[in-house]
């Protein structure tokens, strides 16, 4: 890859580095600089959302009250969630589209790039405004991350109107997000780069992009009624003015259940990225994995009551919704089959991106199956709200979601600093976080079939054990993630020069730009010869 | 120029996903009227029709069946009154109009407003328990100390599907004191 050819930055007078100082970052239409802000914040959100579980974790080591009161523990809960899904999830994969997207098709930058600025900037806001309830009187949120009326309206602590606020910004941040990411991939593509050449996490997240502008505008819409009904005496929610508190459960997950694929098609995205750079093999079956990809999210719409089987539901209903989440491991399925096939006489190693990568595929589908366990009607109102619940999300969640960020975060990190990480370290994080999040989440299932309910402070003396373990888990996994903090800082700061290339195997229009990536690239649209297939 | 028309279409673009973005919140709001048609057809949620006329009633008994109607009553949150119906059920021919007394009173020493609302299992029944009369309609302000007896006036479709035998009525009474306080300041 001849670098000389596509560093041309300095060729015209009116192409400059990054301002200087904190205006640098405020100012900043860069995409590079914009994907750099939303991955800290998210690492920041990530912390936090981390510090919340431990409080969680350390209160259920053992049985009866320790640490904190019900009240509490459930702000706790309430807060983890939001935090983790709204301020630590979702940003780190707007973070990586920004970084990524306009380097894999050899886009200039993104399409819009003063909005990417605002998208970015109001997210610390709505943060500061829903974690500040936490210090207001009566709390903060306490009714759980789902928000169901009327313990969300009736029965929320006053500082709920800030919660609606929080809510409101970040859904305006992720749909101006949303609408950027497809105008650049409608629109920014270089000469030659064919939807059907683009790499999978460009197509994930051009789907995950529709995903959001149809179900955020929803979530708006669900937490404007909920502010009506509080401030304005309406009665949406309200049963004793003719509204009905499962209209609630019934928009929110038609929100929800998109949501949750919002988190995760992204992560099948980088994975799809990850493991045919270490396998050196070609991913097996790209064109399957992006109609996979699109049926997914088109299910998505159409399953989510699925989330509530317990409220009373007419036969027919039960039936179609269970055999629609049901329908969804056949895509799933053939995406997790192509990654075993690309792997499958691949010459493999196993630095630290595709040890995560890995893991995602195995502990991902542990929680697709138990996914499929929940869908089953007649066995859901045994699982309903317990911790089994929680083990299956969480598993789709953090060896899923947060494994493939941490993937990612490890695979792009030598084109992010133009230095190697440390491989030692990186493998020591690894290994304890994939020890931690067993220890952590495993049990759980045990927890939840034994009939532990979730969202409880204190617990009967026979679900002690599996409580211990699980914690001891959870401070594992979480002390573990400063390691990652350590190896990026360390990566910052210096080591082993990247080459452009920086991976033997890797394929793609991001690594022909030299490593780190120059300030602008692709001022020119790169030339249409390095655009192969997939 | 090249840039500038990129610049233009994605300017058009991001208008297009914007008019998305507000289909979509519309979307959010009109899924609420949409819910209370599909409740109404498939009577999920136990979902009671309005006051059915009178001429509708009695024009046909069934002589030759018989179900059994339960009555429930409870109180949302433990607002302090007495709510109870007069009987706990009833065999009632389909056609037949009968009427049930539920007992309210308000112990405490304040005016406190009450408002029910109904439901019915299962809920295919729903759509056929008709009510000619019911303190359902309104509100209920009671006095300190008052006690009243509200009657409801209902009737069996006779198309309630053959295969229901027994079906019940649920009435959950709410305190709504502060809600219409504010509805009648409001409304000076």
């Amino acid at each position: 890859m001849s670098s000389a050819a596509i560093d041309h930055a300095h060729d015209h007078d009116h192409h400059h580095g990054p301002a200087k100082g904190i205006t640098r970052w405020l100012f900043t239409t860069n995409h590079k600089d914009i994907g750099t802000l939303y991955l800290w914040f998210s690492f920041a959100m990530f912390l936090l959302g981390g510090t919340f579980a431990l409080v969680i974790r350390a209160e259920l080591f053992q049985p009866g009250l320790q640490f904190v009161d019900p009240n509490f523990f459930n702000q706790m809960t309430t807060m983890h969630g939001l935090v983790m899904v709204f301020g630590a999830v979702m940003p780190a994969f707007v973070g990586l589209a920004n970084w990524m997207i306009p380097l894999m098709i050899g886009a200039p930058d993104m399409a819009l790039p003063r909005m990417n600025n605002w998208s970015f900037w109001i997210l610390p806001f709505a943060f500061l405004l829903m974690v500040s309830t936490l210090f207001m009187e009566g709390g903060g949120p306490n009714f759980g991350w789902t928000f169901y009326a009327p313990l969300s309206t009736t029965y929320a602590p006053d500082s709920v109107t800030y919660f609606i606020f929080a809510v409101h910004i970040m859904g305006a941040s992720s749909i101006m997000g949303a609408i950027n990411v497809i105008a650049t991939i409608l629109n920014m593509r270089a000469p030659g780069m064919t939807l059907m050449k683009m790499p999978l996490f460009v197509w994930t997240w051009l789907i995950t992009a529709y995903l959001l502008i149809a179900v955020m505008p929803v979530l708006a819409g669900v937490v404007t009624m909920m502010l009506f009904d509080i401030h304005f005496g309406t009665s949406f929610f309200n049963a004793a003015g003719g509204g009905d508190p499962v209209l609630f459960q019934h928009l929110f997950w038609f929100f929800g259940h998109p949501e949750v694929y919002i988190m995760i098609l992204p992560a099948f995205g980088i994975v799809s990225a990850i493991i045919p750079t270490f396998a050196r093999k070609r991913l097996f079956g790209y064109d399957s994995m992006v109609y996979a990809t699109a049926s997914i999210a088109f299910l998505s719409f159409i399953v989510w009551a699925h989330h509530m089987f317990t409220v009373g539901m007419p036969l027919a209903g039960q039936l179609f919704f269970m055999y629609a989440t049901m329908l969804i491991a056949v895509p799933t399925g053939v995406k997790v089959f192509n990654w075993v096939a690309t792997m499958f006489r691949g010459a493999m190693t196993f630095e630290t991106p595709m040890l995560f990568a890995i893991a995602f595929v195995v502990l991902f589908t542990i929680g697709g199956f138990t996914g499929v366990m929940l869908a089953i009607t007649p066995a859901d109102f045994q699982y309903h709200d317990t911790y089994f619940v929680v083990a299956h999300f969480h598993y789709v969640l953090v060896p899923g979601a947060v494994f493939s960020l941490m993937a990612a975060a490890y695979y792009w990190l030598p084109k992010w600093t133009g230095y190697m990480y440390d491989e030692t370290l990186g493998k020591l994080h690894f290994w304890m976080s994939f020890v931690g999040v067993n220890l952590l989440f495993f049990p759980q299932h045990f927890l939840g079939l034994a009939g532990m309910p979730r969202r409880i402070p204190d617990y009967a003396l026979q679900f002690a054990n599996f409580n211990w373990i699980s914690s001891v888990g959870a401070f594992l996994f979480g002390f573990s993630q400063l390691i990652l903090l350590l190896v990026v800082i360390k990566c910052i700061r210096g080591g082993k020069k990247a080459t452009a290339q920086v991976w033997e195997g890797a394929q793609g229009l991001e690594w022909t730009v030299p490593s780190p990536a120059p300030y602008h690239t692709f001022e020119t649209p790169p030339d249409p010869s390095l655009i192969k297939a997939q | 120029m090249t840039k500038n028309v990129a610049k233009g279409n994605n300017k058009k673009l991001a208008v297009k996903l914007l008019f998305a973005v507000v289909g979509m919140f519309a979307f959010g709001f009109a899924l609420v009227p949409l819910y209370d048609v599909i409740c109404d057809i498939t009577g999920l949620n136990g979902k009671t029709g309005g006051r059915v006329e009178v001429a509708e009633a009695g024009q046909l008994i069934e002589e030759d069946r018989e179900v059994t109607v339960q009555f429930i009553a409870h109180q949302n949150v433990e607002m302090g009154w007495e709510f109870k119906p007069s009987a706990n059920q009833m065999r009632v021919k389909p056609g037949e109009v009968h009427v049930v007394h539920y007992r309210v009173s308000n112990p405490r020493d304040t005016l406190m407003v009450g408002q029910a609302i109904p439901s019915v299992a299962p809920n295919a029944a729903a759509g056929h328990l008709n009510k000619i009369e019911c303190f359902c309609f309104a509100e209920q302000p009671l006095q300190a100390g008052e006690t009243v007896d509200m009657a409801l006036r209902f009737f069996v479709d006779p198309r309630l599907p053959e295969e229901i035998t027994k079906l019940t009525l649920s009435y959950t009474l709410y305190d709504i004191t502060e809600k219409s306080k504010t509805a009648a300041v409001a409304s000076r």
